[in-house]
């Protein structure tokens, strides 16, 4: 139950997220479905529209769609319909869109997320598929259509109007692309479109049981910006019925420069789309066999893999998240784990050192320049006391930029630790002998000037020396003088 | 629906919806002519079809899918030639709003 | 050799025999049909490379290949089917000059047998009516007698053929449109079970309905042309997978205890032309002759088959014609300034100016059974109707193998003569319309001509879901004691 609020008012959110799934083909025909083609390259008759072209299903986009689903916790529709959205517009080139109506693919799910410290659950309506429609560039006195996105194969995920704060629709966001990158079923890249939030938001008092207009919101293209949208239609909505003025049921675009929404075109008589079963093609068929399969290929899913982390692994679920967002991410920390039998270390390594190289050189987990093998070798080196914690900083920093393994990095350039007893206290004979002021300092009560020690014991053994041996042997030695 | 109420004013709500435009006297014609073809229609309305599920398309086969596999046969060009009116690979319309 | 009653794999194994050469069949009848074609307006694009096809032919004999069952067989195409690089329009001005860049599967397995393309057939708009009058291109002639309309939608298809200027033709059907022209000329014409044959590249009209099939003089020629013409392709997800059989080789007159069906729906329709009912009648103490049993069936459901058929048609034609919006091909209107133009009005004036009459009659009608408020009992309840229909056909078919009927309820009528009332010219077809409603395959075979005027008259067999052999060979049985076989047209 939520007990956030506006200004008194309760903000109702339902969101359409459409997933472009990244098969090969198109979902009803063989034109490729590359990213960068030259304009209306990756088109052929079917996808223009041509005079008697048809349809024909591609494979992999049911069974995309079916694993998205049963990981989505839905319900799958064993025969599901294609139907006709009739309606006209340029970029819609046979004048219907070849969608599902009443018999979509996928039926009644959720998805768990974090959010502020809570888990929070939202559900999934539907889940169906359809064609994706062509792009237009507006030219004012013209406009310029490329076909080549027209037919790629769309997941479009429904959600209960459950969500009812901008950070929480975020979230939700966040994790349906969470779920379709563990899937490899979707990019999940905002800006080049292969996943698209349109925000359904409505405002209502408190208490109030009735819902409120609701304002489809698009063109949202950040989880960033979807908080800030939202945030904004949420105080405009109840700036508006303050003002005794009505909610126009209408889409908004959303202008990030400005921060704002504003009116795309209002839906005066809701369209008529004379949806009809689509003659062209046979209802979609999953057979028990087929939904088995594909069960059983269901990688363990972002949420819960973040639990098992933080449980199996005694990690906080604040880090378990982050590991497990990209599960690239969550198969490198386990592997690295497993080699080294130090999950904890390995934990803390990627959240500091490897994030941070990665971010610096814009690089993915897969593209790490320090591989599972490398880092759990550097941090058996740290545990057997072979090297110390801060030198296996500056080795990490060489693995990076070599590619050379730990092994290697330190016997080329000395840095086993000092970890013999006699010759530590060899130097800390000597660094006692030459600072007799410091040991005065000492002997007399002030322990602060142990650190000034340390360092000229560190100096002096290059780094090199087991820190926790030289404490103690430096103290027993204090002591004895 | 009975003839008499598939008047022209709702032939020219449908002929918006299909993006035909008609003169009046074309849709006070077609409202005459079609009107009684759907209300012989109407004599479909009597049949019992009770739990009946709609048949669509008549085929022997149950279900039909491709391998998912990419084939490149036509170019841009072939694709553009019989476009109206085009700007270099692109179809261009007027501007939309 | 008589080049005009040769029949398909005569012609076809003379060539591969180098007695004639493909060159000079196809330069035989392409010259034929220039010469004969202004009186019929049957063929509407010649194909300017037909020659040069047919030397191709010719050469690949030489070097030793087979070329296929139909090489060098001339044929004309329905205007309604695709034919790579050459303009393609449905005899309709919204595409009246568009020239497709594939070939419909059909006319790809005909080239690929061998088939030489002489042109491209008149057809009634979109293949929207029964009487070749609604083309852009004007009317086409009936070769029997001129003042007659040949039928539709595949007017040219039958006129070509019944005057032939070509040795086969390809028609399409979707509520009769291969079935009644094929009777109004005296050709034979089939029209194959839903799914026999690939819609691809086939204009289309009613997705669910449409089927292609040959138009053609002998059954024989029918039954080589559908073996051509029939099997799965990938690109249509509706074709079946069955295996094609050997039509031709398997075709018998043997009709011996074969229980031709009689329906009782249609035996005793009282609004059939005499001499019509009299060719019927013929064709069954025919059949009874030849050892066939007659037996009474009835689909009592084929009453409502004219509703069902417009409805659905009309339907899903609305939602395929939505294509034709002048960006992507096809005519536009012409516009002076692009950019003042609000995006509505570009549709509408396009596809008003575009369309024909009847094209917009069934888009209007289409759109309307389609919309909001309307679906459940128009569209909706109409399928479901089909259903149970289709499900009468099936009990019919335990009782016989195949079911005779008249095609029309008249000969040929006179071109302009029918009074303009859609509903009235609906109603004309009840013989044919319930057969692609339920997928049945379905043959006009020419039986007997009128006293007067010289108009054929055929009889129709439909059979049940891929039973195309069993109504060829009842068909072929017919065919050799009718009193109009070998008869041609003086053009």
């Amino acid at each position: 139950m939520s007990s956030l609020t506006f200004r008194g008012y309760q903000a109702v959110i339902g969101i359409e997220v459409h997933v472009q799934l990244k098969t090969d083909s198109k979902i009803f025909c063989s034109d490729g479905t590359q990213f960068d083609s030259s304009d209306n390259e990756n088109t052929s008759p079917v996808s223009v529209g041509m005079p008697g072209t048809l349809p024909v299903l591609n494979a992999k986009a049911v069974d995309y769609a079916v694993k998205t689903g049963l990981a989505l916790g839905c319900q799958i529709r064993q025969k599901s319909v294609f139907s006709r959205k009739n309606y006209f517009y340029p970029d819609l080139p046979k004048g219907y869109q070849i969608s599902q109506y009443d018999e979509p693919i996928c039926e009644k799910g959720s998805v768990e997320f974090e959010v502020n410290g809570q888990t929070k659950k939202v559900g999934i309506t539907r889940a169906h598929l359809e064609e994706d429609a062509g792009k237009s560039t507006h030219f004012g006195q013209y406009t310029l259509l490329n076909y080549n996105r027209a037919g790629i194969p769309l997941l479009e995920i429904v959600s209960e109007p459950e969500i009812h704060s901008p950070q929480e629709a975020a979230e939700y966001c966040r994790t349906i692309r969470s779920i379709v990158r563990y899937l490899d079923v979707c990019d999940g890249n905002l800006e080049e479109g292969s996943l698209r939030c349109d925000c359904n938001v409505s405002v209502r008092k408190i208490g109030e049981s009735k819902f409120g207009t609701k304002v489809e919101l698009k063109n949202i293209n950040s989880f960033r910006f979807v908080e800030k949208a939202i945030e904004y239609e949420i105080h405009r909505q109840i700036d508006a019925i303050e003002n005794s003025e009505k909610i126009v049921q209408e889409t908004r675009l959303y202008d990030a420069d400005k921060n704002r929404t504003y009116t795309m075109r209002t839906k005066e008589d809701a369209q008529d789309y004379r949806y009809f079963p689509d003659p062209d093609l046979l209802p979609v068929i999953v057979t028990d066999e087929k939904l088995k399969q594909i069960k059983s290929s269901l990688p363990e899913l972002p949420l819960i893999r973040a639990k098992r982390f933080s449980q199996k692994y005694e990690l906080s679920m604040h880090d378990a998240l982050i590991l497990t967002e990209e599960k690239d991410l969550a198969d490198f920390f386990e592997t690295a784990g497993h080699k080294c039998s130090n999950h904890k270390a390995v934990c803390n390594w990627i959240l500091s050192e490897l994030l941070r190289e990665l971010n610096d050189h814009k690089l993915n987990i897969t593209q790490s320049k320090i591989s599972t093998d490398q880092l759990a070798e550097l941090i058996l080196l740290v545990d057997k006391g072979t090297i110390s914690g801060k030198i296996a900083k500056t080795v990490f920093k060489d693995i990076w930029d070599t590619g050379k393994n730990p092994e290697k990095i330190i016997q080329e350039k000395g840095l086993v630790q000092v970890s013999d007893p006699n010759e530590i206290a060899k130097i800390v004979d000597q660094v006692i002998q030459t600072n007799p002021d410091q040991v005065a300092e000492y002997k007399s009560g002030k322990t602060k000037v142990m650190a000034f020690f340390i360092g000229a014991i560190m100096k002096a053994s290059k780094g090199k020396a087991n820190p926790a041996l030289v404490n103690d042997i430096l103290i027993k030695k204090l002591n004895e003088c | 629906m009975s003839a008499d109420q598939f008047n022209e004013k709702s032939v020219l709500k449908i002929a918006q919806l299909a993006r035909l435009k008609l003169t009046d006297s074309e849709a006070l014609e077609l409202s005459r002519q079609l009107g009684k073809v759907i209300a012989h229609f109407d004599e479909i309305a009597m049949i019992d079809t009770h739990n009946v599920e709609p048949l669509i398309t008549p085929t022997d086969i149950e279900f039909f899918v491709r391998e998912d596999l990419a084939e490149k046969k036509y170019s841009a060009e072939q694709m553009l030639e019989n476009a109206p009116e085009k700007q270099g690979h692109l179809f261009k319309v007027p501007p939309v709003v | 050799m008589d080049l005009l009653k040769i029949t398909m794999s005569e012609a076809a194994q003379a060539i591969k025999n180098k007695k004639i050469s493909a060159l000079e069949l196809t330069q035989f009848y392409f010259e034929r049909s220039q010469k004969l074609n202004p009186k019929l307006n049957a063929i509407v694009e010649f194909n300017q490379s037909a020659l040069t096809n047919a030397k191709a032919i010719d050469d690949k004999i030489a070097a030793g290949d087979d070329p296929g069952v139909l090489t060098g067989i001339p044929f004309g195409i329905k205007d309604l089917l695709c034919t790579q690089s050459i303009k393609t329009t449905a005899a309709s001005k919204i595409l009246k000059n568009f020239t497709p860049p594939y070939d419909a599967t059909v006319v790809n397995r005909l080239k690929n047998a061998g088939a030489v393309v002489i042109g491209k057939l008149n057809l009634d708009e979109f293949a929207m009516g029964s009487s070749n009058e609604s083309s852009h291109f004007g009317a086409c002639k009936n070769p029997w007698n001129l003042d007659y309309v040949p039928g539709g939608s595949s007017g040219g298809s039958a006129s070509a053929q019944a005057a032939r200027l070509v040795m086969g033709t390809i028609g399409t059907d979707t509520g009769g449109s291969i079935r009644q022209p094929s009777n109004f000329c005296g050709v034979v014409g089939i029209k194959p079970t839903y799914g026999r044959v690939s819609r691809y590249g086939i204009i289309a009209f009613a997705s669910s309905l449409d089927q292609a099939g040959p138009m053609v003089s002998t059954v024989e020629d029918a039954a080589l042309t559908l073996e051509v013409i029939c099997g799965h392709d990938q690109l249509d997800g509706t074709s079946s997978q069955r295996p094609v059989e050997k039509f031709k080789s398997q075709l018998s007159a043997n009709i011996k205890g074969l229980k031709i069906g009689v329906m009782r729906e249609y035996h005793n329709s009282d609004i059939v032309h005499t001499e019509v009912r009299q060719t019927y009648e013929n064709a069954i103490s025919e059949l009874k002759k030849l050892g066939a049993e007659i037996v009474e069936v009835s689909v009592p459901l084929t009453k409502y088959a004219v509703s069902m058929y417009y409805l659905i048609s009309a339907s899903e034609a609305s939602s395929n014609l939505a294509r034709y919006d002048g960006v992507k091909y096809g005519y536009r209107s012409d516009f002076s300034d692009l950019s003042n133009l609000d995006l509505a009005d570009f549709y509408s004036q396009t596809r008003a100016e575009g369309f024909g009459a009847e094209v917009k009659r069934r888009i209007i009608l289409g759109t309307f059974c389609l919309s909001s408020g309307y679906f459940d009992a128009y569209y909706k309840k109409a399928s479901q109707v089909r259903r149970l229909m289709k499900e009468q056909y099936d009990e019919a078919f335990k009782k016989c193998d195949a079911i005779i009927s008249p095609v029309s309820t008249s000969p040929a009528f006179k071109i302009g003569s029918r009074v303009y009332d859609p509903l009235k010219m609906y109603l004309n077809d009840i013989f044919t319309t319930s057969t692609n409603l339920a997928g049945l395959p379905g043959m006009s075979v020419p039986f007997g001509m009128t006293k007067e005027n010289n108009l054929p008259i055929g009889v129709q067999l439909t059979g049940h879901h891929f039973q195309e052999q069993k109504i060829l060979n009842i068909a072929y049985a017919l065919e050799q004691v009718s009193s109009v076989k070998g008869k041609m047209p003086n053009v």
